[in-house]
């Protein structure tokens, strides 16, 4: 096995161009997982935890360029006024080791349907900016995830970044486990309104082959809200509950372990309701982070 | 490969260090520093939390390569040899300890969670505390003299900064 470690972006772009079945390794939270059971033998690895630019974070044309090795505790410490919705996903990972190491980049790289920052980054629309030597790409995070594990990174890409709208109105995220810590989600939930469109933003995690949103349930909840987003009213109870139904039906779960398909489905029905409720109830305070 | 960091403030070098090796391997294994313990080896259990840089990490998702020039601090850096930590004081007198296997991991975070606050001025609140020690395992105790060491360990500390 080769083990590389480029100090700079062009560096690790050349060695992943040179070397297209190179595993690169940032936090190591998933990759040396699979190394350690055996399931995982590369034959080259790319420690990309010696490039500056993906440690960094800034502003660039009025969206927040996430670097794709910031780590997760960086993200809520940091961040949490600027991408509240990444930042509340970001408190349910892991345990403080695990945020310590693990990345955005790393989550996106892995594309597993129960990433934790997945339904954060598709409600808030992010998205992916990607590298290879034949120059950069950015990618709707929408279109970003094409199967279970699988993205549309290709063979001699890198995630450099992640590039996010600041909030123009509240985010929430939800997501249910066993415990507080140290869980993979049973089913996840991101909602983020989006008042200067007039529109709403979902996503859905772990109850589906990829991490997915709702559109349905953006359009219907766009549609109730024409006209309350002036007067920042009371939102009728059905409305709350018509759109946890269509975040639930958006959904394609499967039955495993930790959960069976109907539970998924409905905790996504409640989530969806609960999150609604609170991030109205944040708008009408006139709140517009809620972080 | 050759790998050279500093391991508790003393330079080493191990040679023959498989690519594919984690940090947790190197320590225990080729530099004889098994007080990191090696359990879970997927980031679950937080037996194996260490020092990278000043940043507690599971030594386990580490690649030993990625320590390169790196500064680790384990357990055992935590006091002189023969001298006891006062964290690890309070670990004994609270009767925090049973098995064993989870203590230092315990100790390592316990010891971030206590510098970070006494460094603000304060003592950790106990919803704090929980947070802090939520990616350790223990299998033995309950938690509860886990707590109470915890404690124990942030009261001596805050007055000893008086």
């Amino acid at each position: 096995m080769d083990f590389l470690q480029p100090a700079t972006w062009a560096e690790a772009l050349e060695a992943k161009a040179a070397a297209r079945e190179a595993v690169p390794i940032a936090g190591g939270t998933d990759v040396m997982v699979a190394v350690n059971f055996g399931r995982l033998r590369p034959t080259t690895l790319i420690d990309l935890t010696r490039v500056p630019e993906l440690q960094e974070w800034g502003l660039d044309d009025g969206a927040v360029r996430l670097g794709a090795g910031v780590p997760y505790a960086r993200v809520i410490t940091e961040l949490g006024g600027r991408l509240p919705g990444l930042a509340m996903a970001a408190r349910t990972i892991g345990s403080p080791q695990i945020r310590n190491r693990g990345t955005v980049g790393g989550n996106l790289a892995t594309a597993s349907p129960a990433g934790d920052a997945h339904p954060a980054l598709l409600a808030a629309g992010a998205e992916v900016e990607v590298a290879s030597v034949r120059g950069t790409r950015r990618i709707p995070v929408s279109e970003f995830y094409r199967g279970v594990k699988r993205s549309a990174l290709a063979d001699d890409e890198l995630i450099a970044a992640v590039r996010i709208r600041p909030p123009a109105g509240p985010q929430q995220y939800s997501k249910i486990g066993t415990r507080n810590a140290m869980v993979i989600a049973v089913a996840a939930f991101g909602l983020a309104l989006h008042p200067d469109r007039r529109a709403v933003g979902t996503g859905i995690g772990s109850a589906a082959p990829t991490p997915r949103r709702a559109p349905e349930a953006e359009e219907f909840l766009a549609g109730e809200l024409d006209g309350l987003w002036e007067s920042r009213g009371e939102l009728p109870a059905a409305t709350a509950g018509r759109f946890g139904e269509l975040v639930a039906a958006a959904a394609a779960p499967i039955d495993d372990v930790r959960g069976t398909a109907a539970y998924r489905v409905h905790a996504l029905s409640v989530m969806a309701r609960r999150t609604l409720t609170w991030a109205w109830a944040d708008y009408r305070k006139g709140d517009p982070t809620c972080a | 490969m050759r790998l050279s960091c500093s391991v508790n403030g003393t330079p080493r070098e191990v040679d023959d260090v498989w690519e594919g090796e984690s940090l947790l391997y190197v320590l225990r294994e080729r530099m004889g520093l098994p007080g990191s313990k090696n359990a879970c080896e997927q980031g679950e259990c937080g037996s194996c939390t260490v020092y990278l840089d000043d940043v507690p990490v599971c030594a386990c998702l580490v690649a030993a390569g990625q320590a390169q020039g790196r500064e680790v601090g384990t357990v055992e850096g935590l006091a002189p040899a023969g001298e006891l930590h006062p964290v690890q004081e309070a670990f004994l007198e609270a009767g925090a300890v049973q098995c064993g296997f989870c203590t230092p991991g315990l100790l390592v975070a316990t010891d971030d969670l206590v510098a970070r606050t006494r460094a603000e001025g304060r003592k950790p609140a106990d919803a704090e505390i929980r947070e802090a020690l939520a990616g350790n395992l223990c299998r033995c105790t309950g938690y509860e003299k886990i707590l109470d060491a915890v404690r124990l360990a942030a009261d001596r500390m805050a007055g000893d900064a008086r």
